[in-house]
């Protein structure tokens, strides 16, 4: 294990931010942190990083306990939510920073950082000071720094949060591919349940301090332990005891044995699939996801009655 | 628009009633007789002493109330004890206190009768008495310039050297004090200003004996109010406002820097 996290627990005051909470997170993998804000996924990242001290409970890093041991000796690499570049430094210097501080050779110190600036795109632009970047080129360099020392674990607080919707697709793409390249522990924290299914092998679903769920991205989606994760990861209709997710709901022109009516309030058509907001004959509102051609195909339009049915559905004991 | 034109000259009116004309009268009647009276004024030994006096006490006082400013506001803004909100309202005690009462505060202390009277030193009517009233009156400065942009920046990049493996001296070093670098150089400015014009709690303190504790300031009203010397009393004044005007200039060649290098951008 690269990173356990034992009944791991912290109190801010009144608020619990962490509630017994254990993690375990394999070499070399690329691991989501997943919850709303207030879940205690920033805290567990910070506890880990040794940026926070747990009340109760133990960390380990690579086998060793680490619970107690200050920052700088655990061997991690943090890149902070609103990516804390060193202002007064320029690029080339941000990046340098943990190797200067290390002591290492001059030419191995140049050699490294021309070879990290390189691999997150920004090798011509050392000269540069942070102000002058993009978000995205900040966010980068932050990776670049975050990963010069060599980290065992590298831990990114919210890494696309500060960023606008395409330069995010773009980064979390190319982070992916970086983790592919590198293969360096990766933790990340998230409260966007896409981002997390993207690009994390597995996926830790937080919850007011608790973990609700850890499992690959399919597995979450597909089988989820409890009602929270059903709802949290991915669109979810709920309709009675049942949770339905939008496109297990089957629309039909024709009632059958098992649909029952509703009416079609509002399409939305987003690219290749298209919404269909509805309310059913017992008030009951649901969405339906269809692809294009399906729905060209029905013929929908608002106002019309149509025959729905869950093709799945799942229950939750509470 | 003539709104705008009258807040202008209104400002600049004030300003040139209040501050120039003063300023200027001074320089004027130093100056209306050429150099050589100014000249013979602040060449007589007790105006060199009054201002090597001033500049001794200002060059140990700024360096002490820099380091202790930049100290008690990182204790300010980055540890949370219950007694910091007291320390951070005791800092600002000097610019409320009128200073003749730091001056009779200080004998209090020091002189029959006080706390600590009776030391193996002289104190009171001599050199430590002088740098003490110096030091209090102009200690709020450079914590005042400090706390806000420390609680600017933030913990964020200090954080971060910590988990590039970065001592805390070495953060302190590398990130910390770079990053309050123009904050400090402006409250070190200010101090020094305040010192070299310090003259209510110095005068209640020193003594004020000719050629041992008198500073320049002391100087100037002796001069002008004993002596009847009004040459000594203008050209010693045009002295300290040199000394003020080439404070002011250190700070606002700072001022631009700050600006140019980018250090503000998000």
């Amino acid at each position: 294990m690269a990173i356990e996290a034992r009944n791991v627990s912290k109190r801010f005051g009144d608020f619990v931010a962490l509630d017994d909470v254990s993690v375990e997170v394999e070499s070399g993998s690329l691991t989501a942190l997943l919850g709303p804000s207030g879940s205690g996924k920033s805290t567990l990242l910070r506890v880990i990083a040794g940026l926070e001290q747990p009340d109760t409970g133990a960390v380990f890093i690579s086998g060793k306990e680490a619970t107690v041991l200050a920052p700088q000796k655990r061997g991690v690499g943090f890149v902070f939510q609103h990516y804390a570049p060193f202002k007064h430094m320029t690029v080339w210097e941000n990046v340098a920073f943990g190797l200067k501080i290390r002591r290492r050779p001059k030419a191995e110190i140049r050699a490294r950082v021309d070879q990290l600036l390189d691999l997150v795109q920004l090798a011509g632009l050392g000269k540069r000071y942070p102000a002058q970047l993009s978000g995205g080129q900040r966010q980068r360099m932050a990776l670049a720094r975050a990963l010069a020392p060599e980290p065992e674990v590298l831990l990114l607080d919210e890494p696309f949060g500060a960023l606008d919707a395409r330069v995010r697709a773009e980064l979390r793409e190319w982070l992916r591919r970086l983790h592919d390249e590198v293969h360096v522990t990766t933790v990340f924290v998230t409260h966007d349940q896409e981002e997390a299914l993207e690009l994390a092998d597995r996926i830790v679903v937080m919850n007011r301090g608790r973990v609700e769920q850890i499992a690959p991205p399919r597995e979450l989606y597909d089988d989820p332990e409890n009602a929270f994760v059903m709802s949290f990861v991915g669109p979810v209709n709920r309709l009675g005891d049942a949770w339905v997710r939008p496109h297990d709901v089957e629309l039909r022109l024709e009632p059958n044995g098992s649909t029952q009516e509703a009416q079609i309030e509002r399409i939305v058509r987003l690219g290749f699939e298209t919404r269909v907001e509805l309310v059913r004959d017992d008030g009951e509102r649901l969405s339906a996801q269809l692809s294009r051609d399906e729905a060209d195909e029905l013929e929908l339009e608002p106002g019309q009655i149509v025959y729905v049915r869950a093709t799945r559905q799942r229950t939750f004991s509470a | 628009m003539i709104g705008r034109y009258l807040l202008r000259f209104g400002a600049l009116g004030y300003l040139g009633v209040v501050l120039l004309a003063p300023v200027a009268l001074i320089f004027w009647r130093t100056f209306e007789h050429g150099w050589h009276p100014f000249w013979a004024a602040i060449s007589n030994p007790d105006a060199v002493h009054a201002l090597k006096l001033t500049l001794e006490v200002t060059l140990i006082a700024v360096p002490l109330n820099t380091v202790f400013g930049i100290l008690c506001g990182l204790a300010i803004v980055r540890h949370r004890l219950p007694a910091m909100g007291l320390v951070n309202a005791l800092v600002d005690l000097p610019l409320a206190l009128s200073p003749v009462v730091v001056g009779l505060a200080l004998i209090l202390v020091y002189g029959p009768g006080g706390w600590l009277h009776g030391l193996p030193f002289k104190v009171l009517f001599s050199f430590p008495a002088i740098l003490l009233a110096t030091m209090f009156v102009s200690l709020p400065f450079v914590v005042r310039e400090v706390v806000p942009v420390l609680r600017e920046i933030g913990t964020d990049q200090e954080e971060a050297a910590a988990t590039l493996g970065a001592s805390s001296f070495a953060t302190f070093r590398r990130i910390t004090l770079p990053a309050i670098r123009w904050a400090v150089a402006y409250g070190v400015v200010l101090t020094m200003a305040r010192s070299l014009g310090e003259f209510g709690a110095v005068s209640v303190v020193s003594g004020n004996v000719v050629g041992h504790t008198q500073t320049l300031t002391l100087y100037v009203q002796d001069a002008y109010a004993n002596q009847f010397n009004e040459t000594g009393a203008y050209s010693a004044s045009v002295l300290l406002a040199l000394l003020a005007i080439a404070t002011l200039l250190l700070m606002t060649m700072f001022r631009p820097k700050e600006e140019t290098r980018g250090d503000r951008g998000a």
